[in-house]
């Protein structure tokens, strides 16, 4: 019993926050530039013989780390805002996803720009129909709020699959890949024969959300959201404007998804509307659950394994989504607040709020 | 429009059976969100395992085939029932299993909501990806024990004897069950629990029993529809539940999710609306006109059309 309790109360995430602390600025740097290598890197691991366990069967290694690893990760912090940081339920995600694929896919056919043009346009597009959803129904709470998200992702979807001039159910093929950019130690290709490229693009807008996520956090939204996912009313009577924030939280997390799906487009060449359905949701949903609500270190981890799990067993390739459905019971089971939870400090203080409406 | 006008009793009839069978359905949800507050996410699995426990037991059981005729008679009345019971009990004890292996564990520790969620759908995907495995992704056609004759023409609809039969016995299992919850012991032991936990464990109320026969009852009902969609469509795959089980969960938001009389409300509405949408717009868009109506109702009414909680089903 007592090794039972010890191994439920492990908390990898306080434990790496004591070393953090002890650590200077210097150690601190090195060691974020260092993380930055190795995962910069990662693509090549397949490669050699002490890292290739690692390796993907049937799937190419750096194909999966953009998708799914890659994007499931984007999404899942984008995801993360609204989830995690201000406690609302949202079960549609992947219309932002959507938004964004269909917004590359559309530009980059029917105009002249290219991905690098689209990208804010993209993110533009996902974060009005963030506006525009969550004015009219973050005024909802909990439950209510979590299906009329799930009815805009399928409104989303439907509406994709019925438009004709979109390629309806046939989707729209022969989306353009990024062009080529031009750096001091070479030129950066975007094409099928180079997943690197993506990898790495999807590297650094990853990089610059942890980053928006992290500055934020620290300052007004970050404390507004925090309040709000704690108790709702008491962030009202105390002045937050709790609507305002909570539309921000739902935007910026819309624009991530944005961001994932112009990348997607671009990268697979192929969007229609199969790529979205409701399951995707659940997944990124399942992502940011699974590595530890609230916390970017987890919520990073969950993604990457939930998205590399299924690909990695292709073998039994039949019975891998069996597989990924049991872990996921196993591990909420044993660590309902996922691998990595949130500090445990503002659990102490959020009780009544931690157990929900129970 | 025109469709609308000319059929509209037809169409109000056959929106209204496949209502009640949403009404069903949306029992398993409205429930056990009641006492536990959380959505059971795999209701719609349990949906899929009933119409799958009709099949086997019409077809390796009683052995009928697809092909092998309608049943008249004693044969008729006695193999609809076993398979009604059957497909009761097969969602009923998946249910129970849900609650056990998804739940019971997180409850008791007082987690976060979403934990209990994610393992929820965690065992959906368990159970569905089993019965993909079983069946090899395939469809099961279910054999034909009632002849879906039109028995007689009301206002210009037709009457099929599926959908009468439906349209008959799907009400009084919901009023069954209405009186069920408000007039025995245990229905009283669950009102008492979707009202205060706390209060009704203080007066001795067995939290977990009571939560499991809910999870019973929500299953029983949602096993007793996957009967009836199974007399109406005779076939099944191993996602079916997916679809129906968004619209079910739907309709019980509608009508204010937790309230058993909202279930009812919501589930006619919810089938009604879509009958008449894809009679008007065409198929393709009723997903749309449903989730649209839901948003515009939600926005009126935050908690839906009846409000929440199961302890204002008493009339």
């Amino acid at each position: 019993m007592s090794t039972k309790n010890s191994l439920r109360n492990f908390n990898i995430r306080d434990k790496g926050a004591a070393i953090w602390s002890g650590w200077n600025r210097f150690q601190r740097t090195s060691f974020g530039i260092a993380m930055i290598l190795l995962a910069g890197a990662l693509p090549f691991a397949g490669n050699y013989s002490f890292s290739n366990f690692l390796n993907t069967p049937i799937s190419n290694f750096a194909d999966v780390l953009v998708y799914p690893v890659g994007m499931f990760v984007l999404m899942s912090l984008g995801l993360n805002i609204v989830v995690g940081k201000s406690g609302m339920l949202d079960l549609g995600y992947v219309a932002f996803f959507a938004i964004g694929a269909y917004t590359m896919a559309i530009c980059g056919k029917w105009t002249d720009l290219n991905t690098w043009e689209i990208l804010p346009l993209g993110i533009a597009f996902a974060m009005i129909a963030g506006v525009l959803l969550g004015i009219p129904t973050l005024r909802l709470r909990g439950d209510y709020l979590a299906i009329v998200t799930m009815g805009f992702g399928e409104i989303v979807r439907i509406t994709a699959l019925n438009t004709q001039k979109i390629g309806g159910p046939n989707g729209m093929a022969n989306v353009p890949n990024p062009p080529s950019i031009h750096t001091p130690v070479g030129v950066l290709d975007f094409n099928i024969m180079t997943p690197n490229s993506f990898y790495w693009f999807v590297l650094i807008l990853i990089l610059l959300t942890i980053w928006m996520i992290r500055r934020l956090s620290v300052r007004r939204p970050g404390r507004a959201w925090e309040a709000i996912r704690q108790d709702e009313d008491a962030a009202e009577l105390m002045g937050v404007p709790t609507l305002k924030y909570k539309i921000w939280s739902f935007t910026l997390g819309a624009g991530v998804g944005g961001a994932a799906g112009v990348v997607y487009a671009s990268k697979t060449l192929y969007v229609s509307p199969d790529a979205f359905t409701f399951n995707i949701s659940v997944l990124i949903l399942s992502c940011v659950v699974f590595g530890g609500i609230g916390n970017i270190w987890g919520v990073v981890l969950g993604g990457v394994f939930l998205a590399y799990l299924p690909e990695r067993i292709r073998f039994i390739s039949n019975a891998r989504q069996l597989v990924f459905g049991l872990t996921l019971v196993i591990i909420m089971n044993f660590r309902p607040d996922g691998i990595l939870p949130r500090k445990k400090r503002e659990k102490l203080h959020a009780p009544a709020a931690e157990s929900g409406a129970k | 429009m025109h469709t609308l006008i000319s059929q509209f009793w037809q169409l109000t009839f056959s929106g209204a059976v496949q209502g009640f069978i949403y009404i069903l359905i949306s029992l398993g949800y409205t429930m056990v969100y009641g006492v536990l507050r959380m959505i059971n996410f795999a209701n719609s699995e349990i949906f899929m395992v009933g119409t799958f426990a009709t099949i086997v037991v019409s077809r390796d059981i009683l052995g009928h085939q697809p092909n092998s005729g309608d049943l008249h008679g004693f044969t008729l009345i006695y193999s609809m029932l076993f398979c009604l019971i059957a497909s009761m009990l097969a969602s009923g004890i998946t249910a129970v299993i849900v609650e056990l292996v998804a739940y019971r564990r997180l409850r008791s520790r007082g987690t976060n909501r979403l934990a209990p969620l994610i393992s929820a759908i965690g065992m959906s995907i368990v159970l569905s990806e089993s019965v993909s495995l079983l069946t090899a992704g395939r469809a099961t056609i279910a054999p034909e024990m009632l002849h879906k004759s039109s028995l007689f023409t009301v206002l210009g609809a037709n009457i099929r004897v599926d959908q009468l039969l439906v349209f008959i016995v799907a009400p009084i299992m919901f009023f069954g069950l209405q009186r069920f919850v408000n007039h025995t012991r245990l229905g009283k032991g669950i009102r008492a629990v979707s009202m205060n936990e706390e209060t009704a464990k203080l007066m001795g109320v067995n939290l977990n029993r009571v939560i499991s026969i809910t999870f019973l009852i929500g299953g029983l009902m949602t096993g007793a529809a996957a009967f009836f969609f199974e007399t109406v469509y005779e076939a099944t795959k191993f996602n079916i539940g997916f679809n129906i089980g968004i619209a079910a969960f739907t309709a019980a938001v509608l009508g204010g999710i937790g309230n058993i009389r909202g279930a009812f409300v919501g589930g006619l509405t919810l089938g009604l609306l879509e009958t008449y949408a894809s009679a008007v717009l065409g198929s393709q868009w009723k997903a749309i006109t449903v989730f649209v109506v839901l948003v515009l109702v939600l926005l009126v009414r935050p908690n839906g059309l009846f409000g929440e909680a199961i302890q204002q089903s008493r009339v």
